[in-house]
């Protein structure tokens, strides 16, 4: 027999509010409440509850919370609770422990040990309400030979641009991962606002071709859905190489994830696992990655942006390096902190480095080397805020990825538990059912008032800061100051500690 | 423009409702041989049950004819209508000209002779809101009420009255109860039920006679009463418009658009017969729902509208003491009953098509079914399967469903 | 006039409606108290059948079978094209329940008459309740 485990979360019913509408029993995909028609009470099975929090959100009469058991184990601040629950899981199944999400582990965030700078008396502030602030930008390469032609006129020999209206972008979650109505929530949303979603490397469904001006779309070692009008439709193209949240390592998505529409995009058969292998079988070396870069430039008439995505891991710096010398436009890098649908728990939680230090790092490298103009940089992994963005962006981003942020304003509640397929929020999940339960109607809304809402904050801080441009903030670490970090971070982060003058 | 309607009913004020739909300035005149501004016909065994009152009985506000510019001549009958010279001749001796007329002249109760009948003092019929207040007048708890019919009138007076007499009997010449619109277990539903409240019914029998409180019967009984209530049917009043030369058969004979075949004559309600879609035959469908939209049909088309009431059919909402019985259209073809104890449905399918159906004790969503026989929409297109045991729209296919709940309908 | 659409495609079955369309009807400001121990009797019925939920209530018809048929004049068209029942007058013969071809008109729980869906303007709700309260806009008020 399996060891018990105490359920890590209670659901707690106030019986004065609840009026047995049953609301939370039809919106639990995971069977926690029902109905006992003798007593005419709802009653809650809380060893299935992963505190999505979907009945709290609907129950009409506010009668549910779900807390935190206060069940403990023996106190041990070696041995606490969960890394034992662990133990005891992998000891009743023999598996690999998965999670899903970003690392949830108390690691330093170092977007929070940062501090913006604000004008005074010297330099004015500049109202954005008042006063022209831009947060439009280019991404792309940056490097352009003066040519002329015959009559002496310049040659333009810009190579080709994603123009951002913010600095912020949907990051690659694959159809499959999520749901076809997330994904059109993320699409129509990229539209209206004039950014860019990724299409992971799911493919790209047939009723999406049409916001193919958004759409970035990715070629990962699976390679799945990648042909020719893939390509074409998109806006930029991302070759994957890894994944913050699981680096060096692949993906595989489960074959009952693996529907029609979803074996007809991915171009796979139908109920049959997709593996993705953890290298590019046709990658060993920078310059194997260069022959990827222009095929697919080839493939596209050099009339797209080719975009190099990257876990942060030990040798970012190098690494970047290497790719901007590839030919790629723009190298997106996610950090340790990025999410996703489904990894193994160790992984997720021991590998990979903060893609702060990562960006800092990479900046400062290709400056050094010169090539910094050959690459834009996009960062992710976990940029939760537009305080985040900012930052970002005064370390050398061009511009972030949100991913988590953005499934948040979809309606998830963080339960880490996506590798189950239930997704009660409809986000991820395959389950007819459970799909619909995402409007992309009210979702690309709440999206596009993300952004918006990020955007006004972009500008207000640049505003306080005297910077009346995105461009003119990128890399400018003059305007951040460290707090509690000790004297390598702020060596790597290339910022002065709070208080210090220039 | 002038607008003559005989009668201040349902078909009559829906005549004007649907002569203002397009004539807002014409001129109309309405004349009632009744005293009351329209009520709701139905309503009096209510009344005299005490589920609704007097002030809550007009089938209007009371601004609705002064809202609507008609000129009311309450107490007067028309007496002939002179097609010729588009004249109304009535009963004070005046004579009304008309450019258009409607005889919504409605039907009355039909008393059959019967010996002794004439000596009868305490007699009453029951149509109108004069014949309700006319028995209110004679009930007493000391009363013994004889009621012959058991027919949707007998039986309504008598739940209307039940719980003020004595004691009510019903004496019907058929085998059972509501013999028009039910089979022989629903009337025995319903006759069950009512007997359980101390109705007494006499049925397959019928008076011979009448003699000072005493009822003889065909089968040799008697019953004796104190009060007599006549609810062997209703006639048509055609007589208005055959006298003028009109086409008439059992009721007036009209167009779908309610033309008579007297010029600019029209006619409306329990007076027409209709083509029945459910049975397709031409018969009398004596029924609010259908006065009504033959009358505004009928409205519309004087004002020069070209409307047309081509679904008419049976349909029946009658209860007794809280219970419910929906009926409609034809009983014809293969039949389907589901329900147990004093549910019961029972449904009527020839040619692919629901052709009527019987439902006591489960009223819910009773339309959808109706919409099927009046659409008739073949069976093949629904789940029939379902709907027999609950009427839902899940039955229909999304198609369907979107026209019915996404669009404007 | 504006109107309740349903949405089928994104209607959960979660009943909602239901309960915030009685909730409208009790007038009061917390719905535990209003609804708490009390059997529900909404004018918006979900429908349940396998995958397919959907809501259906009064459609306020253009040419409105039930106003035609009633008995007693207790159904209405208002000017402003909503289909309003007045209980007082209504006897519940439930004819309209007879000929209403989407069910959406029903008896009430007392049993002495019909009610119906009369788009939140029986209360003080200002926008229908339901809608106000759909969580993925399965039905929606506006101008079709």
């Amino acid at each position: 027999m399996d060891m018990y485990i105490q359920p890590e979360y209670e659901v707690v019913r106030r019986e004065d509010r609840c009026i047995a509408c049953r609301v939370c029993e039809r919106q639990c995909a995971n069977l926690v409440h029902s109905f006992d028609p003798e007593t005419g009470k709802m009653q809650a099975d809380d060893s299935k509850c992963v505190n999505c929090h979907r009945c709290v959100c609907l129950c009409p009469t506010h009668a549910l919370k779900i807390v935190k058991s206060d069940d403990t184990y023996r106190q041990n601040a070696n041995w606490d609770g969960q890394t034992i629950n662990e133990v005891y899981k992998q000891a009743n199944a023999g598996g690999v422990l998965l999670s899903s999400m970003g690392n949830p582990k108390p690691f330093p965030v170092f977007w929070d040990k940062m501090l913006v700078n604000a004008s005074q008396v010297t330099n004015p502030p500049i109202d954005p309400l008042r006063e022209p602030m831009e947060t439009q930008l280019y991404l792309g390469k940056r490097t352009v030979k003066i040519e002329r032609d015959e009559r002496g006129r310049i040659k333009n020999t810009l190579p080709p641009q994603l123009k951002l209206s913010a600095p912020i972008m949907f990051s690659a979650m694959s159809y499959g991962s999520i749901s076809y109505n997330a994904h059109e929530a993320l699409a129509r949303a990229a539209e209206e606002l004039g950014i860019y979603y990724n299409t992971g490397e799911g493919g790209l469904h047939k009723d999406f071709y049409k916001y193919g001006k958004n759409t970035i779309v990715q070629v990962a070692s699976g390679r799945f859905g990648v042909f020719k009008d893939y390509l074409e439709t998109a806006a930029a193209i991302e070759i994957k190489m890894g994944q913050g949240a699981k680096p060096g390592i692949g993906g595989h998505l489960p074959g009952a994830k693996i529907s029609a529409d979803v074996s007809e995009t991915r171009m796979i058969p139908e109920g049959v696992d997709a593996i993705s292998p953890a290298p590019h079988h046709d990658i060993y070396s920078i310059e194997d990655l260069r022959q990827l870069v222009y095929s697919l430039k080839e493939a596209t008439e050099y009339k797209k942006p080719v975009i190099v995505k990257i876990a942060a891991v030990h040798n970012v710096a190098a690494i970047a390096s290497g790719i901007a010398r590839s030919g790629a436009d723009i190298i997106a890098i996610d950090g340790y902190r990025g999410g996703t649908g489904a990894a193994p728990t160790r992984i997720r939680d021991n590998v990979g480095i903060p893609v702060e230090l990562a960006l800092a790092e990479v900046d400062a490298r290709l400056r050094e080397e010169g090539i910094r103009d050959e690459v834009s940089i996009v960062v992710g992994g976990s940029v939760r805020s537009s305080a985040d963005v900012v930052k970002a962006i005064a370390l050398g981003a061009d511009a972030c990825y949100i991913g988590t942020a953005a499934l948040l304003a979809l309606g998830c509640h963080l339960c880490r538990t996506c590798h189950e397929g239930k997704c009660n929020w409809g986000i991820a999940t395959q389950r007819p059912d459970l799909v619909k339960r995402l409007n992309p109607d009210i979702g690309y809304k709440r999206l596009v008032n993300l952004v918006t809402a990020w955007n006004h904050e972009i500008q207000e801080m640049m505003g306080g800061m005297g910077i009346n441009s995105v461009e003119a903030l990128r890399g400018n670490r003059l305007m951040l100051r460290g707090i509690g970090l000790t004297d390598t971070e702020l060596r790597i982060l290339g910022i002065k500690y709070a208080g210090e003058s220039l | 423009m002038r607008y003559v309607i005989i009668g201040n009913s349902a078909a009559g004020v829906a005549a004007a409702e649907g002569i203002r739909s397009r004539d807002k300035s014409g001129e109309i005149v309405m004349i009632s041989e009744e005293k009351f501004p329209a009520y709701g016909r139905p309503l009096i065994s209510y009344y005299l049950l005490g589920a609704t009152d007097r002030a809550h009985m007009d089938y209007r506000p009371s601004d609705f004819y002064e809202k609507n510019g008609i000129t009311l001549r309450l107490g007067v009958r028309a007496e002939k209508i002179d097609p010729v010279g588009h004249t109304v001749l009535l009963s004070d001796g005046s004579e009304i000209g008309y450019d258009r007329l409607l005889a919504a002249t409605g039907s009355r109760s039909f008393v059959p002779p019967a010996e002794g009948l004439s000596e009868v003092k305490a007699k009453f019929t029951f149509m109108t809101l004069a014949d309700a207040l006319a028995l209110e007048k004679a009930l007493s708890k000391k009363k013994e009420v004889l009621i012959v019919g058991a027919g949707l009138i007998g039986l309504k007076c008598m739940e209307g009255i039940l719980g003020r007499v004595k004691k009510v009997t019903v004496i019907d010449m058929a085998d059972r109860v509501l013999s028009s619109i039910l089979d022989e277990k629903g009337s025995q539903i319903v006759q069950r039920q009512l007997e359980a409240r101390g109705v007494r019914f006499v049925l397959s029998d019928s008076v011979v006679r009448f003699e000072e409180g005493r009822a003889k019967l065909k089968s040799g009984g008697e019953i004796a009463f104190d009060l007599l209530v006549m609810a062997v049917g209703v006639r048509p009043n055609i007589e208005l418009v055959k006298e003028a030369g009109g086409k008439t058969d059992r009721g007036i004979v009209t167009d779908e658009g309610m033309r008579t075949s007297l010029p600019d004559v029209y006619a409306a309600g329990d007076c027409t017969e209709s083509s029945d879609i459910a049975s397709g035959k031409r018969r009398i469908l004596a029924l609010l729902p259908n006065a009504y939209r033959q009358g505004y049909c009928a409205g519309e088309n004087m004002a020069g509208g070209d409307a047309r009431f081509g679904d008419a059919m049976p349909l029946n909402a009658i209860g007794f003491f809280g219970s419910h019985i929906l009926t409609a259209g034809a009983y014809e073809g293969e039949s389907f009953i589901t329900g147990e104890g004093d549910t019961y449905r029972r449904f009527f399918v020839k040619d692919g098509v629901l052709k009527g159906f019987i439902l006591i004790g489960a009223p819910e969503r009773a339309g959808i079914y109706t919409a099927l026989v009046r659409e008739r929409r073949s069976l093949s297109e629904v789940d029939f399967e379902m709907l027999k045991t609950e009427p839902r729209l899940s039955a229909f296919s999304a198609e369907e469903r979107k026209k019915a709940l996404a669009a404007e309908v | 006039m504006k109107r309740i659409y349903v949405n089928e495609k994104w209607c959960l079955g979660c009943h909602l409606c239901e309960y915030e369309c009685a909730f409208a009807a009790t007038g009061l400001s917390d719905m535990a108290k209003a609804l708490k121990g009390k059997r529900i009797a909404p004018k918006i019925r979900v429908e349940d059948c396998g995958d397919i939920h959907f809501a259906v209530n009064c459609r306020h018809c253009k040419d409105a079978l039930c106003v035609k048929s009633c008995i007693s004049g207790a159904l209405s068209k208002g000017e402003d094209g909503v289909v309003r029942i007045d209980r007082d007058k209504c006897v519940g013969c439930l004819t309209c329940v007879l000929v209403c071809p989407y069910g959406a008109i029903m008896p009430a729980p007392d049993g002495h008459a019909a009610q119906k869906c009369q788009l939140c303007t029986d209360n003080t709700c200002g926008v229908p309740n339901c809608v106000a309260h759909c969580p993925n806009n399965a039905i929606v008020f506006e101008e079709r």
